[in-house]
């Protein structure tokens, strides 16, 4: 069953403009923050247990009391620059609901005192780009942004920034070299952003679909939030469902939900006569799970943490047995290898030669010795990096390769995929 | 010589006044470029160095990080094929084939009449209505190879 707190309203075409957004509800809880102590908001999203919506799913409000008490200002930073392959949720909240996404900010704003954000937008992104300045333009108008906000005494300033196409500016403090106007290379952590972010000062960086919750964390409380999802896994999540089902979309459900409910019933299963073989759970950089290890899966952190993989960005990928694992692989080592920054060796390197064996391979001319020297170079590509790109690309190829052995031993003796109809396709 | 128009220059400075760095205008000011000329020549690089007395050195840093700067001209119509998994499940790859044969130019080059580029891309955020393609700054999607190539074809540059 769908569960509908964020996208409650989201077919309503008024709800994109101010007036429709009131309309619904919106900036109530604003009004609401603005009567609270800052510091109870942040006990509030503590204890509701809401987790980072972007991928990493770190606790939001532990995240928030990273902040110094130095004096120096605070930036808060929306990461809009969804590129996780797989991952289209954000782009539907900034189109259909941009001021649920600054009234979040502002409510962020105001808890972690912050005077000055940015919402980070990946460039591509130009639609949902425009539609959140113009709303943001409505908030100024509105004395909702500015000076002196709803007569609060709290003062905070929005802008968006456009990114150009680069998968690494997701990673926060990569975002953050971005936005400073350099390349989006990521920084050595610690010291964490919430320390040294932005141009050195304190930041933080949070998901479009994270700021948008905790509106619904103020207006439930922490019980009426809990009452969706699981202990460790609090409240409802968008989940992106693509590949091969009959309805792909996003969808909304409780975290908990059952994968195989995910497919079957809100997307109305796999097309006729096909059967499961995998699902990626958590986009391209989790670990691939097998059509068996789905049966009992539920789309939580726990769950999917104990399967191996990750709930990531909530983007999950279906595929039916029409896919060839090889093929998929190659896919998805062309673009770990294009999109790596290059400042840290194993990473550069390691997702280099991971895509020349796997394409070796796919091009009908691979080794039997390469289904482990892809192993080999994967497990010295983890952990040994700046960021988790080189992780994220280490991950996929080991967890292809070992569940889905046979496939790759198969295209290499036979110079062919084990799956008809399925031949290679260059890049 | 390589010049913005007046309005682009003014665009820019203003862009250097609106962050708290001055380097974040790298990056809009860019975008003015491309927005005028299709492409960032190393002529209009030089040119953002003066305009914005920031140096070529970190100028070029930025163009050549980011993969949505052309960095050689490109047709009017730029068209971009996502090719990411859930697009290359659903004949992402295949619609760049046949967009190339349609258009009669190979991957990432120009067209004769300079009408059309063709590239395959990496994930676009679109991938629940594979596959899709951009067209210069929109997005088009749940394609197929008939509706590509008219699309194409039908759009006023």
């Amino acid at each position: 069953m769908e569960a509908k707190v964020l996208t409650e309203h989201y077919y309503k075409d008024e709800y994109r403009f101010l007036d429709g957004y009131k309309k619904n509800g919106g900036y109530q809880m604003l009004e609401k923050a603005f009567k609270m102590q800052p510091k109870d908001i942040v006990e509030q999203v503590k204890s509701a247990g809401l987790r980072g919506r972007g991928g990493a799913g770190f606790p939001t409000g532990v995240k928030w009391g990273f902040l110094p008490d130095n004096g120096e200002p605070r930036y808060l930073v929306c990461n809009a620059d969804e590129g996780e392959p797989g991952t289209f949720k954000d782009r539907l909240m900034m189109e259909r609901a941009p001021h649920q996404l600054i009234e979040g900010m502002i409510i962020s704003a105001f808890a972690t005192g912050s005077h000055k954000s940015y919402i980070y937008i990946r460039g591509e992104y130009n639609y949902p780009a425009e539609v959140v300045k113009q709303a943001i333009d409505e908030a100024y108008e509105a004395g909702l942004l500015g000076k002196n906000i709803l007569g609060s005494g709290f003062d905070h300033d929005m802008d968006i920034y456009l990114g150009a196409g680069a998968y690494i500016c997701g990673e926060e403090t990569g975002l953050l070299s971005s936005l400073e106007g350099k390349k989006g290379q990521p920084k050595l952590k610690p010291p964490f952003p919430a320390i040294k972010g932005y141009l050195g000062k304190p930041t933080i960086v949070n998901n479009v679909e994270t700021l948008a919750a905790v509106i619904y964390i103020l207006r439930d409380g922490v019980e009426g939030y809990r009452k969706y999802g699981t202990e460790k896994s609090a409240g409802t999540k968008l989940f992106s469902v693509s590949g091969n089902v009959v309805k792909p979309g996003n969808y909304e459900v409780p975290l908990g939900y059952p994968l195989m409910d995910l497919i079957n019933n809100e997307c109305g299963g796999l097309k006729p006569g096909r059967k499961l073989k995998a699902v990626i759970p958590g986009g391209s950089s989790a670990p691939v799970l097998t059509a068996q290890e789905c049966l009992d899966a539920t789309m939580d952190y726990e769950c999917l943490a104990q399967k191996g993989s990750m709930l990531g960005s909530g983007a999950v990928i279906i595929m039916d047995d029409s896919n060839c694992m090889v093929d998929s692989l190659s896919v998805l080592m062309h673009f770990y290898h294009h999109e790596s920054c290059g400042q840290c060796t194993p990473c550069r390197e390691g997702t280099g030669w991971l895509n020349k064996i796997v394409h070796s391979i796919a091009k009908g001319e691979g080794r039997l010795q390469d289904i482990d020297l892809i192993l080999k170079v994967a497990e010295n590509m983890k952990g040994r990096t700046i960021c988790a790109l080189s992780d994220a690309a280490a991950l996929p190829a080991i967890s292809f390769v070992s569940k889905f052995r046979d496939e790759f031993e198969f295209y290499v003796r036979e110079g062919r995929s084990k799956v008809k109809g399925v031949s290679y396709a260059e890049m | 010589m390589f010049k913005l128009s007046d309005n682009g220059i003014e665009f820019v400075k203003k862009e250097l006044e609106r962050y708290e760095s001055k380097l974040s205008a790298i990056i809009p000011a860019l975008y003015q470029v491309q927005r005028e000329h299709g492409w960032v020549s190393p002529d209009a690089v030089v040119f953002l160095a003066e305009i914005m007395d920031i140096p070529e050195s970190q100028i070029n840093e930025v163009l050549k990080f980011y993969t949505m700067f052309n960095q050689k001209p490109v047709g009017k119509k730029h068209v971009q094929v996502c090719c990411n998994l859930s697009c290359a499940m659903n004949g992402g790859r295949e619609l760049v084939d046949h967009l190339c044969k349609s258009f009669n130019v190979k991957p990432g080059e120009v067209s004769e009449d300079g009408e059309v580029t063709v590239t395959a891309v990496e994930c676009l955020g679109s991938c629940g209505t594979a596959p899709m393609m951009q067209v210069n700054d929109a997005y088009y999607e749940n394609l197929n190879h008939e509706s590509a190539v008219e699309i194409i074809k039908k759009l006023e540059v």
